[in-house]
């Protein structure tokens, strides 16, 4: 019995008990899509029900579905772009702002720690589209700096509106990521002499940054997806150009159905491979913390 | 500077600290001169971490008085930087910054908090390493080091700071015991050397091999204090003999 236990290269006996089984780790690819034969079907029936019901309604002297769509696609992917482009600047801007809010809310001195926890949570619990129509009309639609006249036009003062709840949102992932990390972290250095700025952008800070990579980009998909409210506030985005499509095809409404689900199909390829990443980057980090 | 041989290089006297209505230390006092090694001993919940926090300021205390080579820690116009400079100190759970190496960690903050030579640094830096048998670690990871390593490590980059007094809190508690001899070996030779040594600890048997002086802290006092002989083999406070016949 002895000797049995002691050779190295018996065969493992085979067990049935979980922990006994060497650990099996599923190759990560992030980018693999996670769909299910249901996601097909209903897609195949989103196409059907919308081809068909055109084809029904559609009289032979107008052009078909396709070539209306061939059209207009180059613009609609225009005004896709912008929306982009209004997302990415939003988010850079919100997330400067929300930073140094989120900093602040961890400050020593509790006037700056108050005001900024109220500022964070006024923004953070305000509707995004309430938020948009306030900076559209409380702000200037030009700036005269110096007898120069800098116009502020509708898209810059969009990004503005998006940029408030983002910032909010960044500034409550700041402080939680900070408060995250063992209080020891912050007793070494005190005890190394490191001042408190010092501990805070070269040991806190890039430590952080692992643990507010996930809710920031979820942060991201989400803000991308609500740049189609700056429609309602008339900006030339994607949803303002399918909106111009129809009444420029004499609102056909069988071009209701495959107008729309091209948009949704352009959000969905751009926001998904986002929130896959932002799965495989959660499940990397919590494992090393 | 250096401080004389004369006068205790840390004299604690009369010092409470409570937290909200627990009173953690109720009157302590004792004299550390330089190049002693004193251990401080005791049942859990005596205020012995409690107390060698409040010498480097990491708690601040409500009554008495700490003078670290003749500044007053409780001072409210203390310069904390000043004081922690003289004073390094050594945790339970290491705390060690994650995202940097182990010689980064060393190296940082003689670079950035005493403003010295890069080159100089990290000369001394693996020197220090080396001191503490971790060579060709220098570019490890802490979340790849045991834990005995990465208190290694720690205890270096306390001393790239030069201090002039090392604290230890329960160092080797979080330790496997296997680990647990190659830190206090380190700590020990330290000792050998000359620099002045607080330690909290579990480890009797190093407290006797290496203390100048016990002192035996039993909600929030200090009960006894002697030098290891005569401290572990005729403990005269009642407490005190039955602590030991506890762990011993």
């Amino acid at each position: 019995m002895t000797q049995r236990s002691r050779s190295h290269d018996a065969p493992p006996k085979k067990t049935d008990m979980a922990v006994m089984l060497p650990v099996k780790r599923k190759a990560h690819d992030p980018f693999r899509l996670k769909l299910t034969p249901w996601h097909g079907v209903f897609l195949a029936l989103v196409c059907i029900f919308t081809t068909s019901y055109g084809y029904a309604t559609t009289a032979p002297e107008v052009d078909s579905i396709r070539t209306v769509m061939l059209r207009w696609m180059p613009l609609l992917l225009e005004g896709f772009l912008f929306n982009i482009l209004i997302s990415i600047l939003s988010m850079a801007v919100g997330t400067a702002v929300g930073t140094i809010l989120g900093l602040a809310q961890i400050s020593l001195m509790p006037p700056i720690r108050h005001s900024s926890w109220f500022v964070t949570q006024f923004f953070r619990n305000a509707p995004w589209l309430v938020l948009l129509f306030f900076a559209m009309y409380l702000l200037p639609f030009e700036f005269t700096i110096a007898g120069a006249t800098i116009p502020f036009p509708d898209w810059i003062k969009a990004i503005i509106g998006l940029s408030l709840p983002v910032m909010a949102n960044v500034s409550e992932i700041v402080r939680g990521a900070v408060l995250s990390l063992p209080s020891g972290q912050w007793e070494a250095a005190e005890s190394l002499a490191y001042t408190r700025r010092q501990t805070l952008w070269l040991i806190i800070l890039p430590q952080c940054v692992k643990r507010m990579l996930p809710p920031w980009m979820n942060l991201y998909s989400i803000l991308t997806m609500a740049t189609v409210l700056a429609s309602i506030v008339g900006v030339s985005e994607v949803m303002t150009l399918a909106g111009r499509v129809l009444a420029a095809e004499d609102g056909r409404t069988d071009l209701l159905a495959p107008l729309y689900s091209f948009v949704l199909f352009l959000f969905f390829v751009y926001c998904y491979p986002i929130a896959r990443w932002t799965v495989y980057l959660e499940s990397k980090f919590a494992v090393k913390g | 500077m250096s401080w004389s041989d004369k006068e205790p290089m840390i004299s604690v006297r009369n010092v409470h600290k409570s937290f909200g209505d627990f009173e953690v230390l109720k009157g302590v006092s004792f004299d550390v001169m330089k190049g002693e090694v004193i251990c401080i001993i005791g049942p859990s919940g005596s205020g012995k971490s409690t107390l060698i926090r409040c010498i480097n300021a990491l708690n601040d205390i409500n009554e008495g008085s700490i003078l670290v080579e003749g500044l007053e820690v409780n001072d409210p116009k203390l310069n904390k930087l000043e004081l922690r400079k003289k004073v390094g100190m050594v945790f339970q759970q290491y705390n060690l910054f994650p995202h940097k190496t182990a010689l980064e960690n060393v190296m940082m903050a003689p670079i950035r908090v005493l403003k010295e030579d890069k080159k100089e640094v990290e000369t001394r830096a693996r020197a220090l390493i080396k001191k503490v048998r971790l060579e060709g670690k220098e570019n490890a990871y802490p979340g790849e080091l045991s834990g005995g390593q990465q208190q290694r490590v720690a205890i270096a980059r306390s001393l790239a700071m030069k201090p002039d007094v090392m604290l230890f809190d329960e160092v080797t508690a979080a330790l496997d015991p296997e680990t647990v001899g190659e830190v206090l070996v380190t700590i020990k030779e330290l000792a050998e050397e000359g620099m002045t040594c607080i330690l909290v600890t579990h480890e009797m048997g190093f407290a006797r091999e290496v203390a100048d002086q016990v002192y035996f802290t039993d909600q929030g006092l200090i009960v006894e204090h002697g030098p290891p002989a005569t401290f572990f083999e005729n403990a005269k406070d009642p407490r005190t003999r039955q602590f030991l016949s506890q762990i011993l």
